[in-house]
């Protein structure tokens, strides 16, 4: 079969899907090179689901808004999977003044640049969510917020993709991009070379070792995350939740169950391993969090743990560029753990990058030459 | 890990059998006909077929099922069983109380 197409994407996670679906709908040609054995394996389905604009960097917040107004709402049925929007707001939620003092300076950096979220008291959220234990005394509100399926966004956006056309190669690592005439052009696999007019790299923590083979470096780390999913109950809430400490966050599904994830503090330092295995002390740490804001959840049963690497960038905001020095090369990597929510609005940018049309938001904030050392 | 997987080939059409309504995941009710669909629409492992499907994401764990989705999926894509990965297990390996897995330390 040929190797070419007009446009290789390195990663088959929610970004690069989503990337090669909105440039098979532009009638161009796609591959997508996957180094798993199954698409979308890393953070794309490993993540919490959260669909937030709240608590978000400024840089960040207008692709959050853009993806929240115009294409989450349509998104199940541009797909054809509904991939389980629910826009139910979100609450993060504050037991000390400390929290309130957190969640006051989220709330009005946001609120300044045109998001609809408030600060609350507990009575209030307890209205909006009758659940909470008596300890919150306060939270913000962003009744715009909401939450999907990572699992469906991500294979939907490959079965579209796929049914339009795209190429998708799993078990396909690449280990160098090559440039033809000072020009990315080639993309080098253990087996086959691939060649494309313009180049893709969305391949999260492995888009580093990718991206050094052409000389640029993107400042990440692994930090390590966990979910869990409980037992279904009944519908409960539907709201997206988080709280001023950051210690869990999460939502009841369409299936009933909630999912919640959440960290133990020692996240970073946990042992690199391929398999993504659980810390055994961040589970219990969830739940104990769990349990201090919704004391009736305590009988749920956990039915399984997972865990995932996020890409922390330096700035723990992602990199969208183009790349001065590698014409035909364009960076989408480093989302920090917040890109899922984002991710319609990315696919789309990337698309228009790769075609060389005006992007619809300006993603200058995301340049990859953007980190210099502290003394100058 | 590592073997090419060329996600565009030709699984011919999809041809609807007698026993498609039957149940293979009993915890979250899936038949064997999604199953079956869910390979024709790019689903080629089992990872994927659970994360699009919810096999094996119920109170068992894909314990009962496992086999048989493997089977499934190996028959629509014309390979041995053999060649599908199982999924992961991960702990818990019965579902635990909240309050239990919260109070994992001695002295509470």
């Amino acid at each position: 079969m040929e190797n070419h197409a007009d446009i290789i994407i390195i990663g088959s996670g929610v970004m690069g899907n989503a990337a090669a679906y909105y440039l098979a709908k532009e009638g161009k040609s796609v591959i997508v090179l996957e180094k798993g054995d199954h698409i979308g394996d890393g953070g794309s389905t490993r993540n919490g689901g959260g669909v937030r604009q709240s608590g978000r960097h400024p840089a960040e917040l207008p692709l959050a808004m853009y993806s929240v107004q115009n294409l989450w709402p349509g998104l199940s049925e541009e797909l054809g999977v509904d991939v389980e929007y629910y826009q139910e707001g979100n609450l993060r939620l504050g037991k000390t003044k400390q929290h309130l003092d957190i969640l006051r300076g989220l709330t009005e950096r946001s609120k300044e640049l045109g998001l609809d979220v408030k600060m609350i008291d507990g009575d209030v959220a307890r209205s909006i969510n009758p659940y909470l234990s008596d300890e919150v005394i306060g939270a913000s509100w962003c009744p715009t917020d909401g939450h999907a399926n990572p699992l469906l966004v991500t294979l939907a956006y490959y079965k579209k993709a796929r049914e339009l056309g795209v190429r998708f190669i799993t078990g396909e690592e690449v280990t160098e991009i090559r440039k033809v005439k000072g020009k990315a052009q080639k993309v080098i696999t253990e087996n086959n070379i691939y060649d494309g007019d313009k180049i893709i790299l969305a391949a999260g923590l492995e888009s580093r070792k990718i991206a050094q083979t052409v000389g640029v470096d993107v400042p990440m780390n692994p930090v390590l995350l966990e979910v869990l999913v409980t037992e279904p109950q009944p519908e409960m809430f539907y709201q997206m939740l988080g709280t001023a400490e950051a210690d869990f966050y999460g939502h009841q599904s369409n299936h009933g169950s909630f999912v919640f994830g959440g960290t133990s503090g020692l996240d970073a330092f946990a042992i690199k391993d391929d398999s993504k295995p659980t810390m055994s002390i961040t589970a219990p740490a969830i739940c104990r969090g769990i349990i201090k804001y919704f004391p009736n959840l305590k009988e749920l049963k956990i039915i399984r743990t997972w865990s995932g690497y996020i890409d922390d960038c330096a700035d723990h905001i992602p990199v969208i560029s183009h790349v001065d020095e590698v014409p035909g090369l364009i960076i989408a990597c480093a989302f920090s753990g917040h890109g899922f929510g984002i991710s319609p609005i990315v696919g789309i940018l990337l698309s228009e990058m790769a075609m060389d049309k005006e992007t619809t938001l300006d993603v200058s904030p995301f340049r990859y030459n953007r980190f210099k050392a502290k003394i100058q | 890990m590592g073997k090419i997987n060329e996600r565009t080939r030709d699984l011919g059409h999809f041809l609807e059998m007698a026993d498609d309504d039957i149940i293979i995941c009993r915890c979250e009710e899936v038949t064997k006909g999604e199953i079956r669909r869910a390979v024709h629409e790019g689903m080629f492992t089992l990872q994927e077929v659970r994360k699009f499907l919810r096999t094996g994401m119920g109170l068992c764990q894909g314990q009962t099922c496992g086999k048989l989705v493997k089977g499934i999926i190996a028959r629509e894509l014309n390979i041995s069983p053999n060649e599908l990965e199982s999924s992961t297990g991960r702990a818990p390996m019965r579902p635990v109380e909240m309050q239990v897995m919260a109070n994992e330390r001695k002295e509470g």
